[in-house]
């Protein structure tokens, strides 16, 4: 057991390290001497930045291939720990191939893993990890009574990524071994869905829109006042399933955690489940027209109102700035 | 072509429960239901084996207190049968004990392909569909939006940071589906009323020569030092629209220096 020796699951797109990774390294750095990461793809590119937040080593899986980033790092980990050179402690992203990463490891060492993690606390010889439950209305602290690993997987925003100026990280490569017929899963092509103004999970004002809207081409004027304050759309989760908006623009327990300045929420009514990805926010403005909906629980300033009335009005209040 | 739908059954997330002061597990005396992010598994297993033109949809479900009531729902959408793996010792499962639980009952059939939600409402922990596919030496594909089926080999969009990739995959393998992706139909009167006499296999630990002491509590290996409340954030100024609501908004977000 022990937590001197802490391993973070990058992610990189292109050369530019994902923001969660830093995250978890300003944290990793915080609570271990030893402070390294393990990741797919062009590790040279990355390890300046990622010695500049605090990690000493890259162990490099080298190109996936097309091959999915689960199964081949859970693998290399694995086989560092057999040899007795893995990490005490693996910290990845609630992130698509995070997760692929914890679970698939936590099956093959046949370790536990913890998950919906917002923070890490030392408590002897072991981490504490603190997952809000009940719609983030309790806290629970847990820790593993297992031998080995310790793996944890950390929700986005958790802890400010923060350069800490470091050296680069030096590179070396880790083995993927047989793989059998779990790295037979192949990507055969690659979509991006336009964008454009800053991402959800990093605009500085967030403006929402929900079922409250009434209709999917209204939900035009969540796009309208988002781009007019220079800040991101984002939905509820029932308007993405209705098919108005992508997935991409949801914020919740299962979309994006965002911790915006300012967050808007039009004709949303605050479900736990909303409330989880959004109460970070510095600031929470709300426009139901149920004064009772629990959005206004947590705003600073709550407007009892039709959205169809009150954003036309603030659009063109805007545009005459 | 048969595939296995792994279909959780949780309390109704309407009325979530609450923790148990004593165990710090969760309560679970009341009625159970079919996780609504299962039914689009459930839904996506219909449709595949429709296109396939033979085969089967089975459930798997594991909970501690024999409830069936979530595994009749979806026999009532056109399952033919489920496996629930049912042990007092189960427990305070976590991911893992549950993935070692549910690998073992897939076992039990050779499926082609074996179907997952995303994440649970309940657990979300999200990892159950990797340790699956792990314990049974398959190749996965997680936040699946759409699957399609062509003999040996599974397509599936996969939901990405930026968009989607498309991903092909062998079979037989683990595919995790998110909600919204397709349009889970509603149990018809006929179908509610076949369910009740659709096989429902009840197994114990035992049956699938899984040593209590690997799963559940136990096998969590996992203890919670500490439940506390967390800190509520406070509601701020309330205002009625009368017309001028978007005027208080300008001013609050001039306050602010972000315009
Ligand atoms: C496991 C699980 C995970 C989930 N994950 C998420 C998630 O990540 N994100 C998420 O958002 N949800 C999530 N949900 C769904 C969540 O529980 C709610 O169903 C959802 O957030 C409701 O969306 P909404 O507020 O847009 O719609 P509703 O709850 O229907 O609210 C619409 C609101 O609009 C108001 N309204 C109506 N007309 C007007 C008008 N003209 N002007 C002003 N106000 C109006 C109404 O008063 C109401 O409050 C999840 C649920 C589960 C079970
Ligand atoms: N007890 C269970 N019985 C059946 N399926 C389950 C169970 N727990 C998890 N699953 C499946 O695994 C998915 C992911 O669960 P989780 O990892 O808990 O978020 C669920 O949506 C189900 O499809």
């Amino acid at each position: 057991m022990g937590f001197s020796k802490i391993w973070v699951h990058g992610e990189a797109i292109d050369g530019v390290v994902a923001s969660i990774t830093l995250e978890l390294l300003a944290k990793a750095r915080e609570l271990a001497d030893s402070v390294e990461v393990v990741i797919a793809g062009d590790a040279d590119s990355v390890a300046a930045e990622l010695g500049a937040h605090g990690a000493s080593v890259v162990h490099s899986i080298g190109s996936l291939d097309n091959g999915l980033a689960g199964p081949r790092i859970a693998s290399a980990i694995a086989d560092a720990c057999s040899q007795g050179s893995g990490p005490d402690v693996l910290l990845c992203g609630t992130t698509y191939d995070g997760r692929d990463v914890a679970g698939r490891l936590s099956a093959k060492l046949d370790t536990p893993v913890i998950t919906n993690v917002v923070d890490l606390k030392p408590d002897g010889d072991r981490l504490l990890a603190h997952e809000p439950v009940f719609g983030g209305t309790k806290d629970v602290f847990t820790g593993t009574t297992a031998e080995g690993l310790d793996i944890f997987v950390v929700r986005p925003k958790s802890f400010v990524a923060e350069s800490a100026g470091g050296d680069p990280a030096s590179v070396s490569t880790l083995q993927v071994g047989d793989l059998g017929s779990t790295g037979t899963a192949v990507v055969k092509d690659q979509f991006v869905e336009e964008s454009s103004g800053p991402r959800l999970d990093e605009a500085n004002i967030v403006v929402s829109g929900g079922r409250g809207l009434g209709e999917p081409d209204k939900y035009e004027m969540i796009e309208k006042l988002a781009s007019l304050v220079k800040g991101a759309p984002g939905a509820s989760r029932a308007v993405v399933d209705a098919g108005w908006v992508p997935y991409s623009y949801q914020v919740g327990q299962t979309g994006k955690v965002v911790k915006p300045t300012v967050y808007i929420a039009c004709g949303i009514s605050g479900a736990t489940q909303h409330l989880v990805g959004m109460k970070g926010s510095a600031n929470i403005v709300a426009i139901n027209k149920d004064e009772e909906a629990p959005i206004f629980g947590i705003a600073d300033l709550g407007i009892v109102g039709d959205v169809h009335k009150v954003l036309p009005k603030l659009i063109e209040a805007l545009e005459a700035q | 072509m048969d595939v296995v739908v792994c279909v959780k059954q949780i309390p109704d997330p309407a009325d979530p429960g609450e923790l148990n002061p004593d165990t710090k597990t969760l309560k679970r005396d009341t009625k159970l239901i079919l996780d609504e992010s299962d039914s689009y598994g459930v839904e996506m297993a219909l449709q595949l084996v429709d296109a396939a033109g033979s085969g089967e949809v089975r459930l798997v479900s594991m909970t501690p207190g024999g409830e069936t009531g979530g595994l009749r729902t979806a026999l009532a959408m056109g399952a033919e049968s489920a496996i629930l793996v049912s042990d007092e010792a189960l427990a305070g499962s976590d991911s893992l004990s549950t993935a070692k639980v549910l690998a073992a009952a897939i076992k039990r059939s050779n499926p082609d392909l074996i179907l997952t939600a995303t994440e649970s409402s309940d657990g979300y922990t999200g990892t159950v569909p990797e340790q699956i596919a792990e314990i049974l030496g398959l190749p996965s594909v997680t936040f699946g939006k759409e699957v399609s089926v062509d003999g040996e080999l599974a397509t599936v969009k996969r939901q990405t940071e930026s968009g989607y990739d498309v991903v092909e995959c062998p079979l037989p393998a683990v595919i995790s589906v998110t909600a919204g992706v397709v349009e889970p139909r509603y149990p018809s009167f006929k179908g509610i009323m076949a369910a009740k006499n659709k096989p429902v296999e009840e197994l114990d630990l035992a049956a699938l020569e899984i040593d209590p002491a690997t799963v559940g509590w136990a096998g969590a290996r996992q203890e919670i030092t500490e439940i506390v409340d967390a800190p509520a954030r406070e509601a701020g100024e309330l205002i009625v629209d009368e017309g001028e609501a978007h005027e208080r908004i300008m001013a609050f977000l001039d306050d602010l220096k972000v315009l």
